[in-house]
């Protein structure tokens, strides 16, 4: 590994983290202001041009407020939740690719963080993870609430952990990789993954509901039943990283879907005419250059993609009511389950007799 | 005591029990919503300070008392407000008139010495303005009664002889 793939690998996390933060800034803006808008109200509209600063200051708000640990509390794993709970879908962001492969001075720069041939294995091991901080932040804080919270959202999580995983197993059958390269590939030269395997895209996206607590299963948080959830003991800026989190998690799952399901950063359709006639109005010769600019309208489109994808799960979150813990179960049990292994059956015969014949 | 449960059965048609077309029903309802709050900037609610709704003429807000074309209350002490208050919210202190202070004729004999309402204390029924005979006490359109303290919200006489316009 030389010089320029560290620097060009240093200067991927910075953007990354910088344009997923901003991104996070943006949708806490636009999930109160799109709450409002859905309602019928008007939202923040005082702090800054269309209230857009009012993120800025929620978060001097809670810079400035007082940090507190609970006496009783297990102190390491107290302050360890809300710093694992931030990392973790930052991590599994890594393998997802936005791109094809970038040209800079003769070097092949992977619009990925990290080159896994096994991407989509490591997405899996870290939401896996993502249960764990908030159990571990339920429990050590000592409050009989959080801790029902945390077991809640602990239940939840694993049971649609497994249908989630069936819904991806399928995927890999029909794609017949790993890669998520190879994936987005295959779905250029066929078609997007919804329309192979819409009941895998259907059990999938709401299992990511579950995964993300979003709400139509935001069960783990509940004012009216458990104080607040799993984060009820913490405050100021120690809350704001697990508030931070869901939306971090929410952009993690958008660009998940957008690349199993929806063709990844696949040019959107009309984008390659774009494409070509910006390369035909500057009589652009250069491969390279034409290669860059193409990858341009790639990072567009899975950029436009994901935040689709963001404003659905606010959609979403202020047009359905909440499950009852029971029907989350029975849902996630006693239907995904079952439709989801049906559906790995009916992939594998669908692959075997039609895609590699 | 026993309880005894009955089970109606509710006929459900398939595409009823099949909830994806009612969800993308709820969907298509809130993203009209959306769009009428994005593209057309409609709310049903305002920013308040800046815009203020319009109430009706009947609206009871806070009180105030009426007076004539020389700065002297309609009010003649006469305690009807007072005794009809069922809040009891109302203190009237009364006093003669100095006569010499009484140009243009009118006459008016009693005065309010001191006139208090417990803003706190109030229901805000408008009896005293239905049981006034001179038409003195009112209740105006303001509804903004906020005040820092509780001493401030008890209304004395030049609290409740301000100039209100129309009904405020």
């Amino acid at each position: 590994m030389d010089l320029i793939n560290i620097v060009a690998t240093l200067i991927k996390i910075i953007l990354l983290f910088a344009i997923s933060l901003t991104a996070v800034a943006f949708c806490t803006w636009l999930e109160r202001r799109g709450a409002a808008w859905i309602q019928g109200r008007r939202g923040p509209c005082r702090v800054g041009p269309f209230g857009l600063l009012q993120p800025v200051a929620d978060g001097i708000k809670f810079f400035f407020k007082e940090s507190f640990v609970p006496e009783k509390s297990n102190k390491f794993f107290y302050l360890a939740a809300p710093i694992l709970t931030l990392t973790i879908p930052f991590l599994a962001m890594v393998s997802i690719p936005f791109a094809e492969n970038l040209y800079i001075l003769n070097h092949e720069i992977p619009m990925r963080i990290a080159r896994f041939d096994s991407g989509i294995l490591l997405v899996i091991a870290f939401t896996g993870l993502e249960v764990y901080p908030v159990m571990i932040g339920g429990w050590a804080s000592n409050n009989k609430f959080s801790v029902l919270g945390s077991l809640r959202a602990a239940s939840q999580m694993i049971a649609y952990e497994i249908s989630m995983g069936l819904a991806l197993l399928s995927m890999i059958l029909v794609y017949g990789t790993f890669d998520m390269n190879e994936m987005v590939r295959f779905q250029e030269k066929w078609m997007w993954g919804c329309f192979i395997n819409p009941i895998a895209a259907l059990i999938f996206w709401f299992s990511i509901f579950a995964e993300t607590n979003r709400l139509p299963c935001d069960i783990p948080e509940g004012e009216s039943e458990i104080v607040a959830g799993y984060h009820l003991e913490y405050g100021a800026m120690k809350f704001a990283l697990f508030f931070m989190s869901e939306y971090v998690a929410m952009i993690m799952a958008s660009a998940l879907i957008a690349t199993l399901f929806f063709g990844g950063y696949s040019l959107l359709p009309g984008f390659s005419l774009v494409e070509k006639g910006i390369v035909a109005l500057f009589s652009i010769r250069s491969e390279i250059v034409n290669h860059n600019l193409f990858i341009i309208f790639q990072l567009l489109s899975i950029f436009l993609k994901i935040a689709f994808f963001m404003f659905v799960f606010i959609w979403v979150r202020w047009t359905l009511p909440r499950f009852r813990f029971d029907q989350l179960m029975d849902l996630g049990w006693k239907i995904l389950f079952p439709l989801a292994l049906a559906n790995v059956l009916l992939m594998g015969i669908v692959s075997y007799f039609f895609i590699y014949r | 005591m026993v309880t005894k449960t009955l089970n109606v059965s509710r006929k459900h048609e398939i595409k009823e029990k099949f909830y994806l077309i009612a969800v993308l029903q709820g969907m298509w309802i809130t993203l009209k919503y959306f769009c009428r709050g994005f593209f057309l900037w409609k709310s049903y609610t305002i920013n308040y300070p800046e815009e203020k709704r319009n109430y009706s003429q009947r609206f009871r807000g806070m009180h105030f008392i009426s007076y004539d074309e020389n700065k002297i209350e309609n009010c003649t002490a006469c305690y009807l407000c007072q005794t009809v208050c069922p809040a009891e919210c109302i203190t009237i202190i009364a006093e003669e008139r100095d006569p010499l202070k009484n140009p243009s004729g009118v006459w008016k004999e009693k005065k309010p010495k001191s006139f208090d309402i417990d803003a706190l204390r109030c229901c805000f029924c408008g009896m005293c303005e239905e049981s006034c005979p001179k038409d003195a006490i009112k209740l105006s359109r303001n509804y903004e009664l906020a005040t820092r303290t509780r001493e401030q919200a008890i209304y004395n006489l030049d609290h409740l002889k301000r100039e209100v316009k129309g009904r405020g």
